[in-house]
């Protein structure tokens, strides 16, 4: 067992651990976080991304160990007061989702992209998010969300809404 | 899957390192970036009693000058070589081929020496840093050595690196104004490379001085395209010239036949790629 120490959607954890155990089972089985999902458990599907210290991973392909210390944001710890962030308001008004299953995933990649390049162009976008697979939408939907979301989140664009990941 | 149980230690130092790797015997393993070596412990493709944790160890990070060479530390990461002025500016062949590995989230945390020691004949570093003539520096018990890329990569997923060594840093030397492009060759995003051309040439005066190309995927191994650096050096840059010069690419390449392509159709992409490749990094 390995004592860790995490900050997760902005509370602190203290837990042990095998060193076996990956970071999407620890936020799942141990924090109860299954708004983050397991698709492929190939590292593939990008279903399972989460930021870790602002960056956007794979939390099947990272050991829960290797978060010791470390900062992570999961797709449930977007939401302030009640308000969808305006990715996860672009995806519901832009019907970017059919099963949902790769929601959580597109949306954390997503936001990672946009944190990174504000005004992404059509082909930057499908590259931005080439790690996160659906299987439903044919992507036309989740590219518009996202570009949607870049034109609400653009300083000065008239909804109030929190901007970047809130990590 | 779930891995199988295993220990696990985080180092703080390259000696540290070293010790428990010699400590934790033949079933010792190093985690780097972990984007190939944690699905491998998902699939159960591998079964180590101790695995060694690189992550914590601050100077196996970040890219530095050292005289006429720039030396990466084995644990920076894809991301930060992308973004790396220094590497944009001297070793341009290495960031270009860096983005197109994978997609953002395993960039984000899969790492430049990981992936050399990783050593799969599909991924996209081990050609350019062959082509690149780069150094590999290698820590064991009795210190530090230095192996030639000519001579680090042995065999599919086998390099030079010892059972209890570490691979620390990667050193290139300077291509300063030369221009460089790493054509892949893939069938869908985030797929591996079915052939990919690494390139990097330099142009004075409208004659192509000096070219290097490395070959991923015609073998087991990177190989030098040696046929089309010594047919293209001294020639005037054309689109022609650089056509004929790259059918000279898959000889001596022995590459396998498997569900993405037959060895002769991968022939046919080394030659196809490596024109395209050039022209790209010499326009």
């Amino acid at each position: 067992m390995a004592r860790i120490r995490t900050t997760v959607d902005g509370l602190v954890y203290e837990d042990d651990v095998e060193p076996r155990m990956l970071l999407v089972q620890y936020l799942r089985e141990r924090l109860g976080k299954t708004g983050t999902v397991i698709g492929c458990d190939t590292s593939n599907c990008g279903a399972c991304t989460v930021h870790l210290d602002g960056l956007s991973v794979k939390s099947c392909s990272v050991l829960a160990v290797q978060a010791n210390g470390s900062e992570v944001l999961t797709v449930e710890g977007l939401e302030r007061d009640g308000q969808l962030h305006p990715v996860q308001q672009a995806f519901h008004d832009n019907h970017a989702l059919q099963c949902g299953y790769c929601t959580p995933g597109m949306i954390m990649q997503s936001i990672d992209l946009l944190g990174d390049n504000p005004d992404p162009s059509e082909q930057e976008v499908r590259e931005g998010i080439e790690g996160n697979l659906c299987r439903c939408t044919g992507y036309q939907n989740i590219v518009r969300a996202v570009q949607d979301a870049a034109q609400k989140m653009k300083p000065g664009a008239s909804q109030a809404a929190p901007v970047g990941g809130g990590a | 899957m779930i891995p199988a149980s295993f220990d696990y230690v985080r180092p703080t130092s390259v000696a540290e390192a070293v010790q428990a790797l010699a400590d934790g015997g033949d079933d010792a393993k190093i985690l780097a970036g972990g984007q190939s070596f944690i699905p491998v412990l998902r699939l159960r493709m591998g079964d180590p009693s101790l695995v060694v944790d690189l992550g914590g160890i601050a100077e196996l990070r970040g890219v530095r000058e050292e005289g006429d060479k720039i030396v990466v530390g084995a644990m920076t990461t894809h991301h930060d070589v992308t973004r790396d002025d220094l590497l944009n500016q001297h070793v341009k062949l290495i960031s270009e081929a860096t983005k197109t590995v994978a997609d953002f989230q395993v960039r984000h945390r899969g790492t430049l020496g990981g992936a050399l020691a990783h050593a799969d004949p599909a991924g996209d570093l081990a050609a350019p840093a062959l082509a690149l003539d780069a150094e590999f520096v290698i820590a064991g018990a009795n210190g530090e050595r230095t192996v030639a890329a000519s001579d680090f990569f042995e065999d599919y997923f086998t390099t030079a690196i010892g059972p209890q060594e570490i691979l620390t840093a990667i050193r290139f030397p300077k291509y300063t104004g030369w221009g460089a492009r790493y054509e892949k060759f893939n069938r869908v995003a985030q797929a591996w490379s079915i052939v990919a051309v690494a390139a990097t040439v330099k142009v004075e005066g409208g004659s192509i001085t000096d070219a290097r190309i490395g070959l991923t995927n015609m073998a087991g191994v990177p190989v030098r395209a040696r046929g089309v650096e010594s047919a293209l050096v001294g020639q005037t840059m054309s689109e022609e010239t650089v056509r004929a010069a790259a059918q000279a690419a898959a000889e001596g390449t022995s590459p396998t036949s498997d569900a993405d392509a037959g060895s002769d159709y991968r022939e046919h992409l080394a030659k196809v790629l490596t024109g395209r490749a050039v022209l790209a990094a010499a326009g």
